[in-house]
């Protein structure tokens, strides 16, 4: 292999897609647009909620604390989730699985009782203050949770004093909670999905300069068939690359955020980066059979389907799913989102 | 040493023979011109020259080089300007010819001083950076056979390099094959303008049904037939029938 022809080859290739609106409208404007339509139909936009995930921390043992607990549960609009420590609590706020977090405190059914023993004099009351954190992104949750526990609590204690009751609600702790919308968990099988499409452009860069006797006229130069494969995997690779930066600055823009970091998104190009040598690979493999780029066309379908269909952001059985390598590129991308998440302790 | 040295070269395409035990010398610094009808195993000839498919049995030899054994020996010493200008349409004219020149290893700055010679050379002028695909039939031929050109091969196969050129393109092409024998080059020249192989070749050599039939200088073939011309010679020899490739 040498080098100076290696790159020749290359520029050679990049200038074609570059050059060719057919070309450039696949490898380019249609990963693109794809990215934008799904970030648009699946993102966080829009989404109106029917229920209240709110988690609550019972840290009362005595019986009003779990009266409290299942009047909350008998409130149509939350739906109320058990959690014995706050950290969980917490990181489900975060990472958007609940609205709202609440705490009952330990002194609950203390405060209950003194209310319901003196409920005239406040001055004999012990005073508790249950602690409530929310959702800052969810303007309804913030606005609709605090007043229907402030209701729930009347109700129990049958509230009748002017003086009111002594369990208070403390000032909310707004959340900036992490929006996992279902375009976040499609974002990943996109950055591969841009990839497929490199199979049917080698196949028709090969087939069309075979019809057209440029391999033959090459063949009687220096060059090796290493060099012209070696010409084919390096631009494709680069190609690969720009259409993820691509497709990742879209999804982003249509609010995907990558929960692994800096870590994921190395990964993710990585990823990529060999999921393209794969569709390189299979290009050659589809140009071998091809006879001429319109058979190429065609016959590249025969791998772009099941990778697009069974590899990507379309839920397929695992079992199948693991024969084609858009999914181990697509799961490479969600484990290292994962794992870089629960190292720096979000997950 | 012959430049090419061809000894018994037969090539058979499943039920047909397209060349058929050709023995042929050409001279170092020779411009050979190769005739025949279509058909015939010009371009098959050619091919098997340059290393493009193999022959069913006999020895071909570039410049001492066995075109099966040291076929990359061969590609380095070797420009061919093939029959169908083979073409990167979305690369300027410009372009082309360097990239031929990267494949076949010119030297950056030799390279660029080639390209200029060559532009100027076949007349491409300023459309040189235009996109190949725009260009004219008799542009693309004159860009092939700048590629062709570009690494100063010792032996360039021509195969039909002036088809669909204007007369002006004509006499610019046939400048620079005179050019390339004025340099000590080789050249195996095909067309099926008579006249102009009669105008350019040493000597000629008449293929017909893959077998050579006739062998000589201009002069040498006219005065064996009773000939004015080269087109004489040849209607004589392979009859008024016409051939079809196939």
């Amino acid at each position: 292999m040498n080098a100076r022809r290696v790159l020749a080859l290359v520029g050679k290739e990049l200038k074609r897609i570059i050059r060719e609106p057919a070309n450039l409208f696949m490898v380019i404007v249609f990963p693109l647009i794809l990215t934008l339509a799904f970030g648009a139909s699946f993102g966080a936009v829009g989404g109106g909620e029917s229920k209240y995930n709110v988690a609550v921390i019972n840290q009362d043992s005595d019986l009003n604390g779990v009266a409290f607990l299942s009047t909350l549960a008998r409130v149509e609009v939350l739906s109320i989730q058990n959690y014995t420590d706050s950290s969980s609590a917490q990181l489900d706020l975060q990472q958007g699985r609940v609205k709202a977090v609440l705490t009952i405190p330990p002194d609950f059914t203390t405060s209950i009782q003194s209310y319901k023993q003196s409920p005239d004099a406040p001055s004999k009351w012990h005073n508790a203050t249950l602690s409530l954190s929310i959702d800052k992104g969810s303007m309804v949750a913030s606005a609709a949770i605090p007043p229907i526990i402030q209701q729930t609590l009347a109700a129990m204690t049958q509230a009748t004093a002017r003086a009111g009751i002594p369990i208070k609600i403390g000032t909310p702790t707004l959340v900036d909670a992490q929006k996992i919308s279902q375009f976040a968990y499609m974002a990943p099988g996109l950055f591969g999905y841009a990839a497929i499409f490199l199979i049917m452009i080698v196949a028709q860069a090969l087939t069309t300069e075979r019809e057209q006797g440029i391999l033959r006229r090459i063949s009687v130069t220096s060059t090796t068939v290493g060099d012209i494969f070696a010409g084919h995997i390096i631009s494709n690779l680069l190609l690969g690359e720009v259409q993820v930066a691509m497709v990742f600055a879209a999804s982003y823009a249509m609010g995907f955020r990558p929960l692994g970091g800096i870590t994921g998104v190395v990964v993710a190009f990585a990823a990529v980066l060999m999921l393209t040598i794969s569709c390189v690979g299979l290009g050659l493999i589809t140009a071998a059979f091809a006879r001429n780029s319109g058979t190429a066309t065609g016959i590249s379908f025969v791998f772009i389907l099941p990778l697009m269909f069974l590899g990507t952001f379309v839920p397929a059985p695992e079992y199948i799913s693991r024969l084609v390598p858009t999914w181990y590129a697509s799961t490479a991308i969600i484990i290292a989102g994962v794992i870089a998440f629960r190292r720096f302790g979000k997950s | 040493m012959y430049s090419i040295d061809i000894k018994g070269l037969t090539k058979r395409f499943e039920d047909k023979t397209a060349v058929d035990d050709l023995t042929l010398m050409i001279n170092e610094g020779e411009l050979f011109g190769f005739l025949g009808p279509n058909g015939a195993g010009k371009t098959v000839t050619i091919k098997t020259l340059c290393g493009i498919l193999k022959p069913s049995s006999g020895v071909a030899k570039v410049n001492g080089f066995d075109v099966t054994k040291d076929a990359d020996q061969v590609h380095k010493i070797i420009g061919l300007c093939p029959q169908e200008p083979a073409y990167y349409s979305y690369l300027t004219g410009r372009e082309n010819i360097e990239i031929f020149g990267n494949f076949q290893g010119v030297p950056p700055k030799i390279l660029k001083e080639r390209i200029t010679q060559l532009i100027e050379a076949v007349g491409l002028g300023a459309d040189a950076d235009r996109r190949a695909g725009k260009y004219s039939g008799g542009m693309v031929r004159r860009v092939s056979l700048a590629m062709a050109l570009i690494h100063d091969p010792a032996v360039a196969f021509l195969d039909e390099p002036t088809v669909s050129m204007d007369p002006q393109s004509r006499h610019a092409t046939w400048d620079i094959i005179r050019d390339l024998k004025r340099r000590g080059k080789t050249v195996v020249l095909t067309s099926h303008y008579i006249e102009e192989v009669e105008a350019l070749a040493d000597r000629v050599g008449i293929i017909d049904k893959g077998k050579l039939i006739a062998l000589g200088t201009p002069a040498e073939l006219k005065e064996r037939h009773g000939a004015s011309n080269l087109e004489e010679v040849f209607i004589t020899m392979t009859g008024r029938k016409i051939r079809e490739e196939s």
